[in-house]
């Protein structure tokens, strides 16, 4: 990479998904963060029991952003060479996780009943 | 504004990463001119120049000649050769890359008269130029094998993906025949210059690999046809082949170029030190020797003392600028440089053309150099590969020191190459990477 700046990575994302599906990508995204804070906001409180499930379902989300990549990408988990590999593995796991949890904790909050915290 | 990539990890890693970056280059005013730049071929380098050039002059003529309509993701060959994508993977359309504003001659060009500044077409349209830039790409010289020809690909365990995505495609259904069945596979390369000297040692890697996870590494008997006594060009990594070769079991052969071969009998002739050496064999994968076209190897811009039988253009190696002639560049595999024949490259070389002629335009004198960056993600199996960057000098210029391992077998390398190589390949033809 010559020039690395954040117009560059935008390009490169808007090649890899194509322009539309990348910003209603990004949208999405956005969406989800401001409805979960907006939930946070208006419950004033972290809800424990939402929390719960939240956690629960992060192992499925870092499952399955693993096998989302290993799919899309023709490799697996034998073609970890060194610790980078190991990184980059855990980040998608985390990042799968992590985008997970919130998913279901805004869902729940949004569509559920609250039933105290 | 632009940021090598320690100073953006810093930033990103900050938490810093604000304004200044998200408005990415600041470009300067336009450069008002009435120049006609010329631009010989649409291929990465041309259709790339074309993009920049039309963000940075208000008034340019800028014409760009070549009769392919379909242009081609050439790094996707490897992957098409191994059954990992189909043809179409690298097809495009010229016209769809090409900025707006730009006169696209679907023609080739037939004469380049560098002292009447003046290139003719092959259907006969005169073009006069202030600025040419030659980007026409290299020819494959085929009949130099004596017995090949292309339409012997596919056939006869005769593979050449070099030929195009659709010879690509082809040269898998021998490579995949030959996967199943094994026996004694050559994988050759050219003693000429030749564009990405990795992907012979890819492919070389890859039928391995499928071989090896078909169940079959017992049954293929794999030799890798070095031109010279190495495996590469750069030492350090020809040294890191030989290792992962031994380790393969993969048989280097060195100083043996493919002469000829008989498709019939399933032999082949390589020129050797020792005179000619004839080598049976189930599966041969051809790469023929490469040339400079014609049309530039007739106009008196090649090499007079270097490359003879080749014919690259005598450019600078910093600047790219033609030595004889102050109003010619050359870019990407055409340029007589002595690495650079990867799209990488050219990412590398076409802001350099582009800061010269602005700059000669501006009645400045440009900045920018090229250090002969070239890269090759030299895929050593279905899952890993080695993220190779190296210099004129032979040094080893890693993007990402200390975080990717440039002679490491690694899956990240390979999620590149799967997942941004295409991509920032496409934002490079849109002048935008």
């Amino acid at each position: 990479m010559k020039e690395l700046n954040l117009a560059t990575l935008i390009a490169v994302f808007e090649e890899i998904f194509g322009r539309g599906l990348f910003w209603a990508m990004v949208a999405v995204a956005a969406l989800i963060t401001l409805a979960y804070l907006y939930v946070l906001i208006r419950d004033r409180a972290v809800s424990w029991r939402k929390f719960l499930l939240a956690q629960i379902s992060m192992p499925f989300g870092a499952i399955l952003a693993v096998v989302f990549v290993h799919a899309m990408t023709d490799s697996g988990f034998r073609d970890v060479g060194g610790p980078i590999d190991l990184i980059a593995l855990l980040a998608i796991a985390a990042l799968g996780a992590i985008g997970m949890a919130i998913l279901v904790y805004t869902v729940q909050s949004l569509i559920g009943r609250e039933r105290g915290t | 504004m632009n940021l090598d990539r320690r100073q953006f990890l810093t930033l990103a890693g900050g938490g810093l990463a604000a304004s200044p970056l998200i408005s990415g280059t600041v470009r300067a005013e336009p450069v008002k001119t009435s120049a006609h730049i010329v631009i010989l071929g649409a291929g990465a380098a041309g259709t790339a120049l074309a993009n920049r050039l039309s963000g940075r002059l208000s008034g340019a003529r800028i014409t760009i000649v070549d009769a392919r309509k379909d242009h081609l993701y050439q790094p996707g060959l490897s992957l098409i050769a191994a059954g990992l994508k189909p043809a179409a993977y690298a097809v495009s359309q010229t016209g769809q890359w090409l900025p707006a504003h730009t006169t696209w001659i679907e023609e080739r060009a037939a004469e380049i008269d560098p002292e009447a500044k003046r290139v003719t077409t092959e259907g006969g349209t005169a073009l006069d130029y202030d600025y040419l830039v030659v980007a026409t790409g290299l020819v494959l010289d085929h009949d130099a094998i004596d017995g090949f020809s292309l339409d012997l690909v596919g056939t006869n365990g005769i593979g050449a993906l070099y030929a195009g995505p659709d010879y690509a495609e082809k040269t898998w259904k021998a490579a995949q025949h030959y996967s199943e069945t094994g026996g004694i596979g050559l994988f050759t390369r050219p003693a000429t210059e030749m564009k990405c000297a990795g992907a012979p040692l890819k492919h070389t890697f890859l039928i391995d690999d499928i071989a090896r996870t078909a169940g079959n590494a017992g049954k293929v008997d794999i030799h890798y046809m070095a031109n010279n006594n190495s495996l590469f060009g750069v030492p350090i990594v020809s040294e890191k082949v030989r290792m992962l070769f031994e380790n393969r079991g993969i048989s280097p052969a060195y100083s043996h170029v493919l002469k000829a071969i008989d498709p019939g009998a399933r032999r082949a002739t390589f020129t050797t030190p020792d005179g000619d050496q004839e080598r049976d064999y189930d599966y041969i994968h051809v790469i023929p020797p490469q040339r400079a076209p014609d049309v530039v190897r007739q106009s008196g811009l090649s090499w007079a003392d270097k490359w003879v039988d080749q014919g690259w253009v005598e450019v600078d190696s910093k600047t790219l600028r033609h030595r004889r002639y102050a109003d010619i560049f050359a870019l990407g595999d055409v340029a007589g440089v002595p690495k650079g024949k990867t799209a990488a490259s050219v990412k590398w070389q076409v802001p350099v053309v582009e800061d010269h002629l602005v700059a000669t335009l501006a009645g400045r004198d440009g900045t920018e150099s090229y250090n002969g960056y070239t890269s090759c993600p030299l895929i050593t199996r279905i899952g890993r590969a080695m993220l190779i960057e190296f210099d004129y000098s032979n040094n080893l210029v890693p993007s990402f020191p200390g975080v990717i391992a440039p002679l490491e077998e690694l899956w990240i390398s390979w999620l590149m190459k799967e997942v941004a190589l295409k991509a920032t390949y496409n934002a490079m033809l849109r002048g935008r990477a």
